[in-house]
């Protein structure tokens, strides 16, 4: 550490006004300040609360929420691979499957994206921000596992400058940046992204008899349109090569195709236990997306026209991204509702328009995504209502 | 004295065809008066016809045409008409060449006409020949107009032809049907979303950044 410290000691003075290297001078502060803690303080006067917590703790307390899922993400990567190929696999050949395809992809939109932000700091001369931290591992687990590596860096380069820069830098975006690289990948390359592509399966491999790379948003819907029932469907599903795959309680644990890291509701509640633990998401988001998805779903039962709608509404809860989204997407404090009343309307909308479109619309399987990029667009509108009722209400409190 | 004056006046009125304030009605549009990235008009069209060059540059071509002739037309009939109903003659005046020019795509480019089916209909509607008719040429005599008309057409061509570019080379890698990704041995796998309106918008606001970061533009 006092090597490090003594080497960009001596190299300081080439950065700082006047040096050599000046222009690169805010990619040297991004670098320095990530390995030590700069050592300005505030002021004496005006500051009342005295905290060591800043952008990048907070930021750091996010990412080691996801860690479960991207454990698990690894993990159900080669376990996706080996039950698809049939082949028998100890715990460590899933491991090493499932890095060799998910890591790439975490480096990729690292490297792409804190490139972008280090470029933008430079043209704009301010500092490097955090706030990519979080987004460069959102990125990697909404992605199906075989997504080529060149896309994912258009999409991080394509969301980076549109979803923020655009908007003027970390904290001003107005959608949720990795939905956008998500979304941006959904519109543009199809192909990659939908269907059956969420379980790796290298070019040739063998896959086992009746093996089907659909996913349960996938079997729901197609039940449906035959018209037997989705439960029934999802239970039947994999018999012969993995039996009981898509059963309640492993749509629950997430040992099933899908995108790398939002397949286990378990390992999202632990990191909205985390979240909520350490006070840095808002629970009252996550609890009311899950609300908003259970209301439509047993509102759609009560009306019970296609098979689909007959579907148990907690099966909504576990199957497809929703709870992912709700846990990691939903709570991004840049672009969710500020007030509290405002918290429980947004996240609300965003569940219930989650299963909305997964019922209804037979072109999108899967719906939190679009749900929340809808809502990130409509968050302020809900605050604005919400700070507007509040000042009638003291207005009429008020005798003047 | 009193004829001297008059004589001074005279001279002042003949201005040369191209003085710099004519000059200006062409160039202005082109960049700090665009009708498309500074009034922001005409964007429905500029979104609609772009995902190829070839029906953007017949698109942008009527307009300049119709703009031009209705601005001239306009021009000289300004002081007869009835500042009541003038909103109707223009119409009038516009449908007309619209007309002319739906005609000719039909008879010359008829695949092309095709492809922009009601757009070129909808010129008559376009914010931007009403925009001039009522701004411009309501005011103004037929040359300046002719050339307002000119200008406006052409910064609508331009911004079309740009967008157009970029979303037929990124979303079908190829310039005017040629495809330029195959001629030079690249396998291209086209880009969906260029080929979306929502993916034209994206590529509107960049143009807009790019160009107010050259020319230090900003809204009032």
């Amino acid at each position: 550490m006092k090597f490090l410290r003594n080497t960009l000691d001596k190299v300081k003075h080439d950065f700082e006004k006047g040096g050599k290297y000046e222009k690169f001078y805010y990619a040297f502060e991004a670098l320095e300040t990530f390995a030590f803690a700069p050592n300005t303080t505030a002021g004496n006067k005006g500051v009342q609360i005295r905290d060591g917590i800043d952008l990048k703790r907070l930021m750091m307390t996010v990412i080691i929420a996801m860690v479960p899922c991207l454990i698990f993400g690894i993990f159900n990567v080669g376990h996706q691979h080996f039950l698809a190929t049939g082949q028998a696999a100890t715990m460590m050949d899933k491991f090493w499957v499932g890095a060799l395809q998910v890591l790439p992809i975490v480096i990729v939109s690292y490297g792409v994206g804190l490139g972008v932000e280090f470029v933008f700091s430079m043209i704009r001369r301010h500092p490097v921000n955090e706030g990519y931290l979080v987004t460069g591992m959102l990125i990697p687990l909404v992605m199906p596992p075989d997504i080529p590596l060149w896309q994912v860096a258009v999409a991080t380069i394509f969301a980076v400058i549109i979803g923020k820069e655009a908007f003027g830098g970390t904290g001003m975006n107005v959608v949720n940046i990795a939905l956008t690289a998500r979304a941006f990948l959904y519109f543009a390359y199809p192909t990659q992204i939908s269907g059956e592509v969420w379980a790796f399966l290298p070019e040739g491999a063998k896959t086992v008899a009746g093996y089907s790379g659909a996913t349960p948003l996938a079997v729901a819907a197609q039940s449906s349109t035959d018209g037997t029932n989705v439960v029934a469907a999802l239970d039947s599903f994999g018999a012969g090569w993995a039996e009981g795959i898509y059963s309640f309680s492993n749509l629950f644990l997430g040992a099933m195709p899908g995108s790398i890291g939002e397949t286990s509701t378990l390992m999202c509640l632990i990191g909205a236990f985390i979240l909520w633990a350490t006070g840095t998401g808002s629970w009252k988001i996550i609890v009311s997306v899950f609300a908003g998805a259970w209301a439509m779903g047993l509102l759609l039962n009560g009306l019970a026209v296609n098979p689909y709608m007959e579907m148990p509404a907690h099966y909504h809860l576990v199957i497809g991204g929703l709870a992912f989204g709700a846990v990691f997407m939903a709570t991004d404090p840049v672009t969710a509702a500020q007030t509290e009343t405002g918290k429980w309307v947004y996240g609300f909308l965003i569940g219930l328009f989650t299963v909305l479109i997964r019922v209804f619309n037979p072109a999108y399987p899967e719906g939190i995504m679009l749900a929340i990029l809808l809502m990130n667009v409509f968050a302020p509108l809900i605050d604005y209502f919400v700070v507007s009722a509040n000042k009638n209400r003291r207005l009429k409190r008020a005798t003047v | 004295m009193s004829t001297e004056t008059a004589v001074v006046k005279e001279v002042k009125k003949s201005e040369p065809l191209f003085s710099k304030k004519n000059k200006k009605l062409v160039t202005n549009p082109l960049d700090i008066d665009n009708p498309i990235t500074v009034q922001v008009l005409g964007i429905c069209s500029a979104l609609a016809v772009t995902t190829q060059m070839k029906p953007a540059f017949i698109m942008a071509l009527s307009l300049t045409v119709v703009t031009a002739s209705s601005n001239v037309v306009i021009s000289m009939m300004r002081n007869t008409i009835p500042s009541r109903i003038r909103i109707i003659v223009q119409l009038a005046i516009v449908s007309l060449w619209v007309t002319l020019v739906s005609e000719l795509l039909k008879a010359y480019v008829y695949d092309v006409s095709k492809q922009l089916s009601v757009f070129v209909g909808l010129i008559i509607t376009n914010c931007i020949v009403m925009g001039r008719l009522e701004a411009y040429a309501m005011g103004n005599k037929p040359w300046p107009s002719f050339l307002d008309g000119i200008g406006n057409g052409l910064g609508y061509g331009m911004i079309l032809m740009i967008i157009a570019f970029f979303r037929e080379l990124l979303g079908g890698g190829s310039i005017f049907g040629y495809k330029v990704f195959e001629a030079v041995g690249l396998d291209y796998q086209g880009n969906g979303l260029m080929l979306l309106p929502a993916g034209a918008c994206i590529l509107v606001g960049l143009v807009i950044w790019v160009q107010r970061s050259i020319n230090g533009y900003r809204e009032h």
